[in-house]
């Protein structure tokens, strides 16, 4: 069976997918959590709101998908601010159970809301091709170059945010916000637009997955996988650079799809987590942590 | 008399039952330079972070400059030209020193100017901030190699940078050798003649008496004393509560 998988052409843009879904959702994740400090355990919440926005969608409006990821993002950018609005004047630990807290709430209201299919989980068609100028183009390989623009548009936005006033602004939040607002930066405001484009981004990465997966239900879209990896990968890559999320995802994204095939889908998380304990213990600047160190030990020598 | 810059007026700060500021009034004439003086826990620290938004005050009001203060965040303040130092230096441990003083400046400064500055004046003006505590030559070290003195010349660099018409510097001298309290203190000076009004929080009173125009000495959240020094310090209430005798 699993080599069969294997050797599908398709399962190429089947687990290219997952991995780029996972590079916007730790990119998306290390807005907030690396570069202004704030630790987000409810990143499924925001994936689940993209990913719900879409199957809403499908039976209300049914639209093109660059629109669904739009209308996605638009929904979860705004779960995200009204997160900060209840949960930033919280810090620490506090502010990450206020987040954890918020993906139980919203599960339960999927689970009872009827109209998204509550707990039984809803269908999404997905068409076998979609029809561009009169080409036709395979709808799984159609989904991974979304997918591709998605992580692409997330990782150059992060790098912009990084070098900019802006991403200054987030790194004395995270380094010292008393001393932050002494020097006239507006914390609040700063880390309510971080959780907004934080929020946003998690959405987009969910609105395409109905499709992706066809049956969407509850327990998949607020899956643990996604809360997990969205703290693992930037942790692993490390959090204080756009390179982190990046490099973190594309490693233990690839390590899972490697596993997943070659031993089973259960070891995937394990994965995740033991790689997290061992780099939060070992090397909390993570990979481009390490790189850094010893780049700058042979510029001096 | 001119219209004072800072007016603190009846300002109380309760924690609980514990009452640390009890209707404190002080006014502070442009140009001038105070040092505010008190025993440990007499209010000093709570009376600049209400002065300064850090913490809201539950009585009276606080006007800088024509204006009131109430309800303005801390950084809000900051913009309108009220920059403090720490008493316990707090720097941006993930930055360098250039980017430590950076951030005032590209948060501070350009909402009272009309265009930002430009990427090589930015640079140019951090080296300059730096240079005139004399750190000019550790601008791209991180923090976490400066030594104790350093990091209070750092504390004093960023709230320069921040281009206040008042400066509070708070106990940016305890632990400093003779050189070095001598060497902020010219600081100060330099920085009062080009028109910042300060006011000097200090346990070291050789420091404060050459430093200070007036003196006001808070004891147990009052107000106990305010005039010119010399003559503050001989009152003798200042001088049985104070120092002790």
């Amino acid at each position: 069976m699993a080599g069969a998988h294997y050797l599908n052409a398709d399962y190429f843009y089947y687990a290219s997918y997952i991995i780029l879904q996972y590079i916007v959702l730790a990119t998306a994740w290390n807005i907030l959590g690396g570069y202004c400090g704030y630790v987000n355990f409810g990143s499924a919440a925001f994936f689940a709101i993209g990913a719900y926005a879409t199957v809403f969608m499908s039976k209300t409006l049914p639209l093109p998908l660059p629109l669904l990821i739009l209308i996605g993002g638009a929904a979860s950018g705004i779960a995200g601010l009204a997160m900060g609005y209840l949960a930033l004047r919280l810090r620490g630990s506090f502010f990450a159970i206020a987040t954890l807290a918020l993906a139980v709430v919203l599960q339960t209201f999927v689970v009872n809301w009827d109209y998204v299919g509550g707990s039984r989980g809803a269908y999404v068609i997905r068409p076998d091709n979609l029809e561009v100028a009169g080409f036709q183009i395979n709808y799984i390989e159609y989904l991974f170059g979304i997918m591709m623009g998605l992580g692409l548009v997330s990782v150059i936005a992060a790098r912009a945010i990084e070098r900019s006033r802006f991403g200054y602004g987030l790194a004395t939040i995270r380094d010292d916000e008393l001393a932050a607002e002494a020097c006239g930066v507006p914390t609040l405001r700063l880390k309510l637009i971080a959780t907004t484009i934080s929020g946003a981004f998690m959405g987009m990465a969910g609105a395409p997955f109905p499709l992706y997966i066809g049956y969407l239900q509850p327990s998949s879209a607020f899956g643990l996988e996604y809360a997990l990896n969205s703290i693992a990968m930037p942790m692993v890559g490390g959090t204080t650079s756009w390179a982190g999320p990046l490099v973190g995802a594309l490693l233990l994204g690839s390590a899972q799809q490697y596993v997943t095939v070659t031993i089973s889908s259960a070891a995937n998380l394990l994965i995740s987590g033991i790689m997290l304990i061992a780099f939060v213990i070992i090397a909390p600047r993570g990979l481009v942590g390490i790189a850094e160190a010893l780049f700058r030990r042979r510029d001096r020598s | 008399m001119t219209a004072p810059l800072l007016h603190v007026n009846g300002v109380t700060k309760r924690f609980g039952g514990f009452t640390a500021l009890d209707r404190v009034e002080l006014a502070i004439t442009p140009g001038e330079r105070l040092g505010l003086i008190g025993p440990n826990g007499s209010g000093k620290s709570t009376l600049v972070n209400c002065i300064c938004g850090t913490l809201r005050n539950d009585g009276g009001n606080v006007r800088f400059a024509g204006e009131t203060l109430d309800g303005l965040a801390a950084h809000e303040r900051t913009r309108r030209g009220l920059a403090r130092s720490f008493q316990l230096p707090r720097p941006f441990h993930s930055m360098s020193l250039a980017e430590n003083v950076r951030i005032p400046l590209l948060y501070a400064v350009p909402s009272r100017e009309a265009k930002p500055l430009e990427r090589d004046e930015l640079q140019a003006r951090c080296i300059e901030v730096l240079n005139m505590v004399g750190l000019a030559h550790k601008s791209r070290r991180m923090t976490r190699d400066l030594t104790q003195v350093e990091m209070r010349k750092l504390e004093l660099a960023r709230a320069i940078a921040a281009e206040p018409k008042l400066l509070i510097a708070d106990e940016a001298m305890a632990g400093l050798s003779h050189s070095e309290v001598d060497e902020i203190l010219s600081l100060l000076f330099k920085l009062n003649e080009q028109g910042i009004t300060i006011i000097l929080i200090e346990h070291i009173m050789s420091a404060v008496m050459r430093f200070s125009t007036r003196l006001a000495v808070l004891v147990s959240g009052k107000k106990i004393a305010d005039g010119k020094s010399d003559e503050v310090v001989r009152e003798p209430e200042v001088v049985q509560a104070y120092l002790g005798q």
